[in-house]
């Protein structure tokens, strides 16, 4: 899936990387919990989670994933959006909860991003 | 050897934290290394710049690139771990709040990186400090 659509899809404000609206993602993977996220996630994912601080952008990099959603109308902070830029990571933020994004984006076909 | 990366970590920066794993990966996809075993070093590498920055009195990670492997060393001064089969163990940990706000602190990192490297090697002494050791395959 087009990151783009997911962008539709969720109504998302993109906050930095828009230029990697055109690439794809194949599956993706929800928590606040970055811990579960490295040891779980896929390759090429999609993150989505309610944590806005410096260590969730450290762990999307580490984990390869290609770009970070902020659910329940999370805004990072200026700063956290400038690492963004640095980093060259696609970061945006939707209104809808977790589990709307998740039920919607599973519904048009991401797979989860599970390794295990 | 051929090269040699290393970095310092302090205790409780968690606005540095990360940066050294940042490096690292760039230094890695710059000499061309296989992007598993990148993943691979990264992750781990992360895992155990977290737990300088969270666990450690602080230390040091360090990266050296041999041929035909990558040997990355994560040390501290202390506190030490006194019981290194339950740390080992997936869910136990000591963290506290702080860090569980950040989204760390499931007990998850050690065997993480015993899980992302080929050999894994943990000592530790209470009151001295904690040494890991992983090394990489990165002949194809
Ligand atoms: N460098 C260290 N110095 C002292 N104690 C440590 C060190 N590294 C790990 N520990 C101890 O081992 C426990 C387990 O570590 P581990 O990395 O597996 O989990 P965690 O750091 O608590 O949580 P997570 O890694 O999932 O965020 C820690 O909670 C801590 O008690
Ligand atoms: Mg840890």
């Amino acid at each position: 899936m087009k990151l783009r659509e997911i962008q539709e899809l969720l109504d998302a404000v993109v906050l930095a990387g828009e230029n990697h609206l055109n690439d794809e993602v194949l599956c993706g993977f929800g928590s606040d919990l970055m811990s579960d996220v490295l040891c779980y996630a896929n390759d090429d994912a999609i993150l989505l989670t309610g944590l806005t601080n410096r260590q969730v952008l450290n762990t999307a990099e580490m984990a390869n994933m290609r770009c970070v959603i902020f659910v329940r109308n999370k805004k990072p902070s200026d700063e956290l959006i400038r690492m963004a830029v640095e980093m060259d990571m696609l970061i945006m933020s939707t209104r809808l909860i977790l589990f709307e994004c998740c039920g919607i984006l599973y519904q048009h076909g991401l797979a989860g991003a599970n390794k295990r | 050897m051929t090269y040699e990366l290393k970095f310092d970590v302090e205790r409780g920066d968690f606005e540095t934290a990360g940066l050294a794993s940042r490096k690292i990966k760039k230094t890695l996809q710059q000499l061309g290394i296989n992007n598993k075993t990148i993943r691979q070093v990264s992750i781990a590498g992360y895992e155990g710049e977290m737990n300088l920055a969270i666990h450690s009195d602080g230390g040091y990670i360090s990266l050296m690139v041999l041929d035909g492997e990558l040997v990355l060393v994560i040390e501290d001064t202390g506190p030490g771990i006194p019981d290194i089969a339950l740390a080992m163990q997936e869910g136990y940990s000591t963290a506290g709040d702080e860090v569980r706000e950040m989204g760390f602190g499931a007990g998850m990192g050690l065997p993480n990186m015993r899980n992302n490297s080929d050999a894994f090697e943990i000592n530790s002494e209470p009151g001295v400090g904690t040494r890991i050791e992983m090394h990489f395959n990165t002949k194809t």
